[in-house]
């Protein structure tokens, strides 16, 4: 029987990701909060978040990524990791280094901070800084600094677009200067904010080659110095991606209004209730609740889902991707070329190699931006 | 690679990994940024031992001791040659 072998009954929550915020400094256009993030209700207190760390850990979660927004942002982040870290957690930090003070990185690491991922979120004007060495530079240097003087391992991520993947061997030139140990040179994945900006946002196919060779060259070159990860935007792949390694299989989302979801854009979806930690236990969250539960296993899937034979290795792709090209989060992942909405994968990529969107302004991620986009003027 | 450990040398969990039992897992798990490792039950049990005070002979005796077994050394010895490739462990 098919049904046994993609299991309905996960294991523990192994990863939490505690989005502590969706306040920002910054406006990436690719950003992959919510459209409607300004909408969002108050933020989870300091003793709502304990309590969820400690639900969590008790449920099995191990890591646990303190995100955002710009996580620094909140004042307790040092209240919490110490608690994250005294319950067993292992506490890594996803910042823009926007905030990172020495103070705050010496507190961090005597509260237990485990790992630092430093991001390059850039936009244009950010983009334009980084690769003038100005004042982006300046402050990634700092808090790179800061990262190595504290003895956490140097971790950088960049996200990847049209707009700057021609200069990929800058960036990974700067990573090697700033003394990083990985790189993530991830390629943006075409939701929420980065999918309003997709036009101008997604590389030629001729861009996303050079860039591959570049990063290999480069890997050739550094060796065991640095570890270059290359993350390609899945519309250039014919099999979908296995997302989040399954629907509520390890991964916890908790946003910052306390939602609990199985990944960061799930709440889009239709006709699905997705539990709050302030009124449910994370244990119960996770085994019991319809949101978490709805696709598991395999007993969702529907053609040509069903019969494939890659459906172990796939789970039919992303629901939320599914859902925002076919208009049925049920349906195959629309990146598969076996999908009968393929053609709007195919499409979109035709759209970038004739142009569309060249004169296109991006959409940057604010506040009055999304309540504008939610009040549906724009 | 295996020929450049010196022979009364001390394996101990490399820096970049922290290694914890996970009770919810029944297992031994190596952790690392954004990252883990399960080990299963021998894996765990001789990364434990891994603590930068017993030489590789003194973690095979006592494995042996713990687990009534004899002969673990090339057991052992394979192992320690994976793990250094994965910089699970120095030395």
């Amino acid at each position: 029987m098919s049904a046994a072998s993609i299991p309905a009954q996960p294991g523990p929550p192994l990863w939490l990701l505690a989005e502590l915020t969706y306040r920002c400094p910054l406006h990436c256009a690719f950003c992959y909060n919510p459209v409607d993030f300004a909408t969002s209700g108050p933020e989870l207190s300091t003793d709502d978040w304990l309590r969820v760390l400690r639900e969590a850990r008790a449920a099995g979660s191990v890591q646990c990524g303190f995100s955002g927004g710009e996580p620094m942002l909140r004042d307790d982040l040092e209240v919490l990791v110490a608690e994250a870290h005294r319950l067993g957690f292992y506490t890594n930090l996803l910042t823009s280094g926007v905030g990172l003070t020495e103070e705050r990185a010496a507190a961090l690491k005597a509260a237990g901070l485990d790992h630092i991922q430093l991001s390059f979120q850039d936009s244009t004007r950010e983009l334009n800084d980084f690769l003038s060495h100005t004042r982006t530079f300046d402050l990634k240097q700092r808090v790179a600094a800061l990262i190595k003087d504290n003895g956490w391992p140097m971790v950088m991520n960049c996200v990847i677009h049209r707009l700057n993947i021609d200069y990929i061997d800058r960036i990974i030139e700067m990573a090697v200067e700033l003394g990083a140990e990985y790189l993530e040179l991830a390629n943006s994945q075409y939701y929420s904010w980065a999918l309003l900006n997709r036009d101008q946002l997604l590389p030629t196919r001729e861009q996303l080659e050079r860039a591959e060779r570049v990063t290999n060259e480069y890997r050739e070159k550094y060796g065991d110095r640095i570890r270059i990860f290359f993350v390609v935007p899945d519309y250039y792949e014919t099999r979908p991606k296995k997302c989040m390694n399954g629907w509520g299989n390890v991964f916890l989302t908790v946003t910052p209004d306390g939602t609990a979801l199985p990944c960061h854009t799930a709440k889009m979806l239709p006709g699905l209730a997705f539990p709050n930690v302030r009124e449910m236990g994370v244990r119960e969250i996770w085994y019991e609740s319809e949101g978490f539960n709805r696709y598991r296993g395999d007993g969702w899937m529907k053609e040509p889902c069903r019969t494939c034979p890659d459906k172990e290795k796939d789970l039919g792709g992303c629901r939320c991707q599914a859902y925002m090209l076919a208009g049925d989060p049920a349906a195959a992942d629309p990146v598969c070329d076996k999908s009968p909405a393929h053609g709007l994968v195919v499409e979109a990529l035709a759209r970038v190699e004739s142009g569309a969107g060249r004169n296109v302004p991006l959409v940057f991620r604010d506040p009055a931006t999304s309540r504008r986009l939610v009040a549906g003027e724009s | 690679m295996s020929a450049a450990v010196a022979a009364d040398a001390c394996p101990r969990v490399s820096r970049r990994f922290r290694l914890q039992w996970e009770e919810a897992q029944s297992a031994w798990v190596l952790l690392y940024p954004e990252g883990m490792v399960k080990l299963n039950q021998s894996a765990g049990e001789i990364m434990r031992r891994c603590d930068g005070s017993r030489t590789v002979p003194a973690i095979v005796a006592d494995l042996e001791q713990a687990f009534g077994a004899s002969g673990l050394a090339d057991d052992v010895a394979k192992f320690l040659e994976l793990a250094r490739a994965q910089q699970w462990i120095e030395r």
